[in-house]
């Protein structure tokens, strides 16, 4: 079940509830890249620190560490699970209950499309169908080279510019499918330029993802 | 002496926050709608055009950001207020507008009506609320403050009378205060209307030494944003409650439990909380009384479920959140097993209003049954959307054409759907029901988080049961056998409605059926709602169910697998080209003769030639079912 090098497999069972929710979540849990191991202990170290031994922490501590590194890493629940002293499958669990954790690295632009009830109603579903076919992807997912991911969420609070969706936190109001192409055609001449001028380090998007996290890790 | 300490406190707290407004008025003030809805529109863009404009021109005006105002509709809003004017609100800016406003109102004097929404207080010059429709129905008593205070400065909130109440409760006996809350039969307003005071009696009663109080701040309902509103807007008014009702209760620990999703609401809580803390107004010997309350912030996890008491409970406590069975009930055996009263955050929101000016006021506004207003947050098809606020009894006909200004467009009204995923659709025969809990829910639906959604002739009353119904199976715990399998087997139902393929009638009595057995087999509150908008929809709009079912046909054009796309020959101008270039598939070609065509096994359905084609042709249509465009096709040959 757990890929990647963290894992030490066969130790969670999956209830259908949860089986339902990993589907929801693009479940299949991503390989780690190269350093990323490192940092994630670090930051879970870090963070564990800050708390008590407490069961009730334990949604408090998930939070935090999904705000430190983007998502819940499998490593991470399971030296979270030994710190509070319960089992690991308790965290799992909990982590897949909950629609705010995610087990993948969210992509390095993330577009949440409003599902509301005001935005469903005048094309919201229009909307994520064309990211989808755009971005080749399904929601809930991340594309292969981590550069972006696409989630359904509720109501952001602008419902008389429906639909709407969240760009890397802009927001974009009557949205059409000419609209996303726009919007991922920005996105391409962007990339275009800053691959001209720095082609050697731009040439994998996975060397950016834990460039990324390095930086993220020395800020904190 | 604990009297006459709190009193002395509290006056020299207001002393303070009246002097430091007073010398704010002075002065110029952009009052700037920072709140989520506003950001959204580009609030923040428009508060540093104004900083910019404002120092570059060397004035001394300074810029404030407040909440929402209630007026989402004409984001983004600021108020202006200058010594010697009428103090005006501005809706719809831009940076164009932003330099005109500080060049020639700023500078030069002239408040530029034009451009002007309504004015603040009455004057000479330009209408206020009062002179508008909406501001006659509406009256607020826990918006009154929203969008014109700056909530993360506590002094705006108590020079307007805030903590006063505290103050008043921190006199009287607990007693007294619970009976006043009693007496103004305040029901709470987190969906059941369950009376306040009974639930803060019960707390009371039960035994215990250490005791909670819960916010219940979680609002999960897909298109609702009241709560979230509040919180940006006026955060002290909700902790200034809740602590009233931890005095009334004896209550040793406070908590919000506020959603994720909001991290602005829970910013400006925590702020809240800090200045609460620094004038003596939470902590140890709150006001210089012997009473020691504090406040945290608990942040949920996005499971609507949680809303639900017992599931939020056990989230806090850092399970699941599955639902209980009750009793016992939270106020007996709650957070921890201690006794605990959950409420809503509108609910603790009217608590310092009713303490300061007395039951009797609060039961004059509303219904014997339902005393106060009800929030709603008025969305979907209606032209004026936001956060309004009416005295309950008002009809479901006021609020949406008096309100809301009607329906956009030369539509026709179809259908309101109340209450978000527990509530139901109503009919436009039921436009003159009155707004409150009892009323609504003879009719079908529910008061619910507060949600409404108007609903015109565009919109599938089946595609809309299937959409509530989707949600509220995702978000089903699974507990409950009836609420985890019957959602689905309901939604599969839908699922093939909508698709065309469900050719049986006798689907819809199993539909009914399947709603009634959820109804009696689940634990919570989820299940037994959740059917609510299938149910209401089949009783009221049953023809459109047959419709779908007997002729492959959505009347109301919208369910995807059900219409095609067509350019009517007769209309299509053959010069014009840009339906060919909306299509992000490709599938609109240009024939021999220079018409239009939709290559089908291309289109994805999205709407968007319809958009484009321009409105002197018209020639994109939608028909339903689709087989009606063999015969268009076979017309055209
Ligand atoms: C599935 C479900 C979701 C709920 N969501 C909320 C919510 O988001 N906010 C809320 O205040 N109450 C919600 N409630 C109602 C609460 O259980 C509870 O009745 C309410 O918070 C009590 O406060 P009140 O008496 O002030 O209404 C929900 C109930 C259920 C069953
Ligand atoms: S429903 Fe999309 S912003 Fe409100």
């Amino acid at each position: 079940m757990l890929k990647g090098k963290s894992s030490k497999s066969a130790l969670i069972q999956i209830t259908p509830k949860q089986n339902r929710n990993l589907f929801l979540k693009g479940m299949f849990l991503m390989e780690l890249l190269e350093g990323e191991r490192e940092i994630i202990v670090e930051h879970v170290d870090a963070i564990l620190k800050n708390y008590r031994n407490d069961r009730e922490n334990l949604i408090p501590i998930l939070q935090e560490v999904q705000g430190r590194l983007g998502y819940l890493p499998g490593l991470a629940m399971e030296k979270i699970a030994k710190a509070i002293n319960i089992p690991a499958v308790d965290v799992f669990g909990l982590a897949t209950f909950y629609n705010q954790f995610r087990l993948n690295p969210p992509g390095k632009h993330q577009i949440k499309v409003c599902m509301g009830t005001a935005c469903y109603m005048v094309g919201g579903q229009i909307a994520l169908d064309s990211f989808e076919r755009r971005l080749n992807i399904k929601e809930g997912e991340t594309t292969c080279d981590r550069n972006f991911s696409l989630e359904r969420v509720a109501c952001v609070g602008c419902c008389s510019i429906a639909p709407v969706v969240v760009v890397d936190d802009i927001i974009e109001g009557k949205v059409t499918p000419t609209r996303v192409d726009g919007i991922m055609l920005s996105f391409e001449t962007d990339s275009q330029k800053k691959k001209n001028e720095k082609e050697k380090c731009e040439e994998e998007g996975n060397q950016l993802w834990v460039q990324f996290l390095q930086k993220d890790a020395m800020k904190n | 002496m604990g009297a006459v300490s709190t009193e002395r406190c509290y006056e020299k707290l207001k002393s303070k926050a009246t002097e430091k407004i007073e010398s704010l008025k002075q002065k110029p003030v952009v009052w700037i709608g920072t709140a989520t809805c506003g950001k959204a529109a580009g609030a923040v863009k428009i508060r540093e055009a104004f900083k910019e404009e404002i120092t570059g021109k060397g004035l001394d005006a300074r810029v404030i950001e407040v909440g929402c105002m209630g007026y989402c509709y004409a984001e983004p809003l600021a108020i202006i207020s200058k010594p010697g004017f009428p103090t005006l609100c501005y809706g719809h800016l831009d940076e164009g507008l932003v330099k005109r406003l500080v060049e020639d109102f700023l500078v030069n004097d002239d408040p530029c009506f034009e451009f002007a929404m309504v004015a603040l207080e009455s004057n000479d010059f330009f209408p206020t609320f009062t002179d508008f429709p909406r501001g006659v129905y509406e009256q607020k008593i826990i918006l009154e403050h929203c969008g014109f205070i700056d909530p993360e400065d506590i002094d705006h909130y108590i020079d307007r009378e805030g903590y006063a109440a505290l103050a008043k409760v921190l006199t009287m006996k607990p007693e007294e205060v619970l009976a006043e809350i009693k007496a103004s039969n305040l029901r709470g307003r987190g969906g059941a209307g369950f009376p306040a005071g009974t639930k803060w009696e019960a707390c009371k009663k039960a035994k215990g030494s250490v005791k909670y109080v819960i916010c219940n701040a979680d609002e999960g309902d897909p298109g609702a944003f009241m709560d979230r509103s509040i919180l940006e807007s006026n955060p002290h008014q909700v902790i200034e409650g809740l602590v009233i009702c931890a005095y009334a209760v004896g209550a040793t620990g406070g908590y919000f439990y506020i959603r994720s999703e909001y991290p602005q609401a829970i910013r400006r809580v925590k702020t809240a909380l800090q200045q609460a803390r620094e004038k003596g107004l939470l902590g140890n010997s709150i006001l210089g009384s012997s009473f020691d309350f504090d406040i945290e912030v608990f942040q949920g996890s996005g499971a609507f479920v949680c809303g639900e008491g017992t599931a939020l409970v056990n989230s806090m406590e850092g399970k699941m959140g599955i639902p209980e069975h009750r009793p016992p009930r939270l106020s007996t055996s709650g957070f921890r097993g201690k006794p605990t009263v959950l409420n809503n955050v509108k609910t603790f929101c009217y608590v310092p209003v009713i303490m300061r000016k007395g039951a009797d006021w609060f039961k004059s506004t509303g219904t014997p049954s339902s005393p106060g207003t009800a929030v709603f947050a008025l969305v979907g098809k209606v032209a004026n959307a936001g956060l309004v606020e009416v005295p309950m009894g008002t009809t479901l006909r006021q609020l949406i054409y008096d309100v809301g200004e009607g329906i956009p467009g030369e539509k026709k009204f179809k259908a309101v759907q109340i209450g978000g995923p527990s509530g139901g659709c109503l009919p436009k025969s039921a436009l003159d029901v009155p707004i409150d809990f009892d009323s609504l829910q003879e009719a079908g639906a529910m008061m619910g988080s507060g949600g409404l959604v108007v609903l015109d002739e565009d919109d599938c009353m089946v595609g809309i049961a299937r959409y509530f119904l989707e949600f509220t199976q995702k978000e089903s715990c699974g507990k409950c056998t009836f609420c985890r399998l019957g959602t689905k087997h309901m939604l599969e139902i839908l699922n093939d409605i909508t698709k065309g393929q469900e050719n049986e009638l006798a689907s819809l009595n199993i539909l009914w059926e399947l709603a009634e057995d959820i109804k009696a087999g689940s634990l919570c509150n989820l299940g037994k709602t959740a059917p609510n908008p299938v149910l209401t929809t089949l009783r009221y709009f049953r023809d459109e169910y047959e419709a779908h079912i007997k002729e492959g046909c959505c009347p109301a054009l919208t369910c995807k697998h059900l219409i095609t796309y067509f350019i009517a020959p007769e209309k299509c101008s053959k010069l014009c080209n840009v339906c060919v270039g909306s299509c992000p598939t490709e599938a609109i070609y240009t024939r021999e003769d220079g018409l239009k065509a939709i290559g089908q096994e291309k289109c994805v359905k999205c709407n968007n030639c319809l958009k484009a084609c321009p409105p002197q042709y018209n020639a994109v249509v939608k028909l339903s079912p689709p087989e009606l465009l063999k015969e268009k096709e076979s017309e055209l040959k």
